[in-house]
């Protein structure tokens, strides 16, 4: 058969926390492609690996699932593809299956699972490094035998570490025919022969049916695997530690505390360079485009300035998703939920919510998309509700440009400093109103049933390094997407309105006072008035609707236009500590922790949700909720100063 | 007794899930999960607020459940090893 021509489609399944994705990114590299099935927002990743023959091959990365018996839309999915009736996916013409080798109690049920479908399947028994460091043996014949399938060695955060995997599929690919044809399990005899050996037929989720499962895996793993104990010594420690009711609390502090310290602090530099770097090639290109000032004004005042200020906070969004990244490569994260399972669940939500409200803190977009993995519905939807109260690295921009200009550097306890204790009181503000929304929520809620918890907790591991990369660059490519895009577009829309019409001959006020811009800010003070906005913020806060960050340039625009000094786009800060006052910065603060959020969360929600109600919902208690809070705020500021 | 009654640190083997009500999925996947007749467990920790979820060893996985979840878990009486 020709294999040049159409590659064999390989699927990649496994239980959650085999190491299935480091695999995936082991023999993919950044040959990824990431998106979504179609209809559903379930992540599909796809890429392609050249084998040593020259053979290509397609590799597709389903959902980690415990079962075939779906309780979740990523199970679901898993299963549909591996049965090849998920419709406008090819049912995959060799099924990988991963299992972590110091876990098989548990991943070998879900194998004989896989097994029972009949197609041709390979076994990789994943994290043997581990595995062999606690001592466990594995007869890999005997367990080949047993199954009756190929079973491989794999070390995914090694180099070179799927190089079994590898020659195995590159043979394999010689004999497995490439079309996928559903429903001819004769072609899969030559690997597994199914329901023939007295396995009890799929379909079967009953107890006996179970019982029978796991009868098979104890069988296998007496013929086959050696285990000195059942725990590794090291997670036994860590978890003594980190699990401690008060110790675990207090690690669990710290570590939040020292994330955002580090956002605030290490990022500083790089931002600075950045800026500098945007500054100079605007002042370059300005000066190339001299003769044509109207030109010359859109590239500087639109293009360079509002993208300038925006890019800057690049830095501080990869610095955010590195500990995030770490922390869930680590095995920490799900070690966090069950700390506060109990707290959340109080509040309506689950400890499963944690992981999402947590990547809710660098974006709500990756964030509602992670709640994909909370089973019970309406604790997703509370989740998901909720999750744009996290305080997103979009509006970092904001707090950090206001934060910076009316809150002095002042030591707090010789420690930390004042600015860093406000950010880190936005950020609990905005976790302790979530905690109330959801608790309001639950409240309201009419099917009372019970909800569950359910959670592996993983053996920690090492944070892999091309891991993080491959995540970083992921997000990286998405911010710059959208700066790229939306923002870019937004920016120059502002310009427009700023720029035209252009003032009278016997103009008396800055120009911009006169433009489309400056009337609709006037107008939307009345509104925003008693909460202490200028018209200068009440423009900003419209393509501020948009996308967060883009306030911020917003008000680079908005302030470069309307002083005459080029200058000032740089030293947006400078502007504004002269000229709003402290209730003023603080309102806009207080606005922004709950600000209704980016259109983009918006439309995602009603992707996620199908349903426009719950966007509605969503979008009107978020500014019901940064107006009061934005007034009073206000209020109390300006008596007190 | 129930997995829900066992003390931290204490050791013992699975009975059977029982169903809360008709179709349980939280029964059914806590069997998946290997809650099964004859599976020695032991409860590793216990969460920071009410002792709730606890961690349960089962095989090589740990898993955190609600103690409401814990006590569809019976356990065979007198066998704490």
């Amino acid at each position: 058969m020709n294999a040049a021509a159409v590659p064999m489609r390989i699927a990649l399944v496994g239980n959650p926390n085999c190491g299935k994705t480091a695999l995936f990114n082991r023999l993919t590299g950044n040959r990824q492609k990431v998106a979504n099935y179609a209809g559903v927002t379930v992540e599909r990743k796809e890429g392609r690996f050249v084998a040593p023959s020259g053979r290509v091959l397609q590799l597709l990365d389903l959902p980690g699932a415990y079962s075939f018996d779906a309780a979740s839309p990523d199970e679901a999915i898993t299963r549909d593809i591996c049965e090849g009736r998920y419709p406008g996916e090819a049912t995959p013409d060799l099924i990988v299956c991963v299992a972590d080798a110091t876990n098989l109690r548990l991943h070998l049920r879900f194998v004989l699972e896989v097994k029972r479908l009949g197609r041709p399947m390979v076994l990789a028994l994943n994290m043997m490094d581990a595995a062999r460091k606690r001592g466990i043996g594995i007869d890999i014949a005997a367990l080949e035998s047993a199954l009756r399938m190929p079973v491989v060695e794999t070390i995914a955060v090694q180099r070179g570490g799927a190089k079994a995997l590898i020659e195995r599929l590159d043979m394999l690919a010689e004999q497995v025919p490439v079309v996928a044809r559903v429903g001819a399990p004769e072609d899969a005899m030559l690997f597994s022969s199914p329901n023939s050996d007295g396995f009890a037929p799929s379909g079967a989720p009953t107890a006996d049916g179970e019982m029978d499962l796991h009868a098979q895996v104890r069988a296998l793993l007496s013929g086959a695997v050696t285990m000195p104990s059942a725990t590794s010594i090291v997670d036994d420690a860590l978890d003594r530690i980190v699990l401690h009711p008060v110790a675990g609390l207090a690690i669990l502090g710290v570590v939040m505390f020292l994330i955002f310290q580090a956002v605030f602090s290490w990022a500083t530099p790089l931002q600075d360079a950045l800026t500098a770097g945007v500054t100079a090639a605007g002042a370059w290109v300005g000066d190339l485009l001299a003769p044509m000032p109207l030109l010359r004004s859109l590239v500087n005042d639109g293009v360079f300035a509002g993208l300038g200020a925006v890019l800057a906070f690049l830095p501080q969004i990869l610095i955010l998703f590195l500990f995030i990244l770490a922390l869930e490569e680590s095995g920490y994260l799900p070690r966090a939920a069950f700390l506060l399972d109990r707290l959340m669940f109080a509040a309506g939500l689950t400890g499963r919510s944690f992981i999402p409200l947590l990547s809710s803190f660098a974006c709500a977009i990756p964030g509602i998309m992670a709640t994909r993995s909370i089973a019970d519905p309406r604790d997703r939807l509370t989740t998901i509700l909720v999750a744009p109260l996290m305080t997103c690295s979009a509006r970092l921009p904001v707090y950090t440009l206001l934060i910076a200009a009316f809150i002095p550097r002042h030591d707090v306890f010789g420690l930390f400093n004042l600015q860093g204790v406000v950010l880190f009181t936005l950020y609990f503000a905005g976790i302790a109103s979530a905690l109330a929304v959801a608790y309001v929520i639950k409240r309201m809620r009419r099917d009372k049933s019970e909800h569950a918890l359910l959670m592996e907790l993983p053996s920690y591991r090492l944070p892999h390094p091309l891991n993080i990369a491959i995540g970083l660059w992921d997000r990286a490519k998405i911010f710059l997407r959208r700066v790229g895009g939306i923002i870019l577009a937004l920016t120059v829309l502002l310009w427009f309105l700023s720029s035209f019409p252009a003032p009278p001959v016997d103009a008396t006020l800055p120009p911009i006072d006169y433009s489309f811009a400056g009337r609709i800010g006037h107008w939307m003070t009345h509104l925003f008035a008693p909460i202490g906005f200028n018209w200068q913020i009440c423009i900003a806060l419209i393509p501020g609707l948009a996308a967060r960050e883009v306030a911020v340039s917003s008000l680079a625009t908005v302030y470069a236009m309307s002083v005459a000094d080029d200058a000032a786009t740089t030293q947006l800060g400078a502007v504004i500590a002269s000229q709003w006052s402290l209730a003023t910065a603080l309102s806009l603060l207080a606005w922004y922790v709950f600000a209704p959020q980016c259109m983009s969360t918006l439309a995602l929600i009603r992707r996620e949700t199908n349903s426009w109600r719950n966007v509605w919902i969503t979008a009107g208690y978020l500014f019901g909720l940064a107006y009061l809070a934005s007034l009073a705020t206000y209020q109390i500021a300006k008596a007190l100063t | 007794m129930r997995l829900s009654e066992l003390k931290k640190g204490a050791s013992a083997v699975v009975s059977e899930v029982e169903e809360a009500h008709a179709a349980d999925p939280i029964a059914r996947r806590l069997r998946e999960l290997g809650f099964v007749n004859g599976e020695p467990v032991r409860v590793v920790a216990c969460g920071p607020v009410g002792g709730d979820p606890v961690l349960v060893q089962i095989g090589f996985t740990r898993f955190a459940l609600r103690r409401s979840e814990a006590a569809r878990v019976r356990l065979v009486n007198g066998t704490a090893t």
